[in-house]
């Protein structure tokens, strides 16, 4: 009883922040204020549903495989948006208007 | 033992523990092939895993492991109830920019796990490395200060005292 209230609230919470992180990413402006938005909803929020169904299955087939997703989303997603934010740059992909110091671009100029 | 073959032994273990986590042990055949996978991949890509003696003990860096963990679930709950924060917010209070922060950290497996926990941590997100100056280039989504001194207080060094107990 008390498990499915703990399993099945993780899973609404987790909806909720995934929900959050979709309206990130239409809401912000660029595209690296928009990572932001994917990279951290995505990790409480998928791993809070993933969460949710290892509580409720517990220590069996499907339970090992949500802690299983839960450790490669932990791992991938920060590096994901590494690549894609360090290629957007790399492409010269403009940060939006609002923006106050661009320290990196600084640096390659000086590189270049 | 050579540091080649504890680290093959250590890929071979993990290796297994997935396979197993994957699988239903059901009957011999599962457990079996699962070992001679583990064996492969052991063999193959074993000797990337533990490259450098460490300096504390096994115990000691579990221990500081833990509490990373612990640290790092809080950080986490508190991005997403940011970032959820902003997003709800009518007018999107964002004030970003790219920032340049330094690191102690000299191995490069503790430096990627900064990035990464610098990437799921508040407002920040990290865009490149250069492991030569030691320096990480870090998206904020609220810049306070342009001086490279405050912003490495400010995002480095939550996670720095920790990673640098476990991995050097």
């Amino acid at each position: 009883m008390i498990r499915e209230i703990i399993g099945y609230g993780l899973i609404y919470i987790g909806i909720a922040f995934d929900f959050f992180g979709v309206l990130g990413l239409v809401r912000l402006p660029d595209i690296y204020n928009r990572l932001q938005a994917a990279t951290k909803s995505v990790t409480f929020g998928t791993g809070g549903i993933l969460l949710g169904i290892f509580i409720l299955q517990g220590f069996n087939n499907f339970g090992f495989k949500a802690i299983l997703g839960i450790i490669f989303i932990f791992l991938t997603s920060p590096t994901a948006a590494h690549a894609i934010s360090h290629a957007a740059h790399r492409s010269n992909i403009k940060l939006d208007e609002k923006t106050v110091v661009d320290q990196y671009a600084e640096d390659n100029e000086n590189k270049e | 033992m050579s540091l080649k073959n504890r680290s093959r032994m250590a890929v071979f273990f993990l290796s297994l523990l997935v396979w197993f986590m994957l699988t239903d042990i059901t009957d011999l055949q599962e457990v079996i092939l699962g070992t001679i996978v583990a064996i492969f991949v052991s063999l193959v890509a074993g000797h990337f895993l533990i490259t450098t003696e460490k300096r504390h003990h096994i115990f000691r860096r579990i221990g500081y492991s833990l509490l990373y963990i612990v640290k790092f679930t809080w950080e986490i709950i508190k991005a997403n109830v940011h970032v959820a924060y902003l997003v709800v917010h009518p007018k999107v209070p964002i004030n970003p920019g790219i920032v340049k922060i330094k690191t102690k950290l000299t191995k490069e497996s503790a430096m990627t796990i900064l990035a990464n926990s610098i990437t799921l941590t508040p407002g920040t997100l990290t865009v490149d490395i250069n492991p030569e100056k030691q320096e990480l280039y870090i998206h904020c989504i609220d810049v306070h200060s342009k001086k490279i001194e405050d912003n490495t207080k400010d995002i480095g060094n939550r996670f720095e005292k920790i990673l640098m107990e476990i991995f050097e």
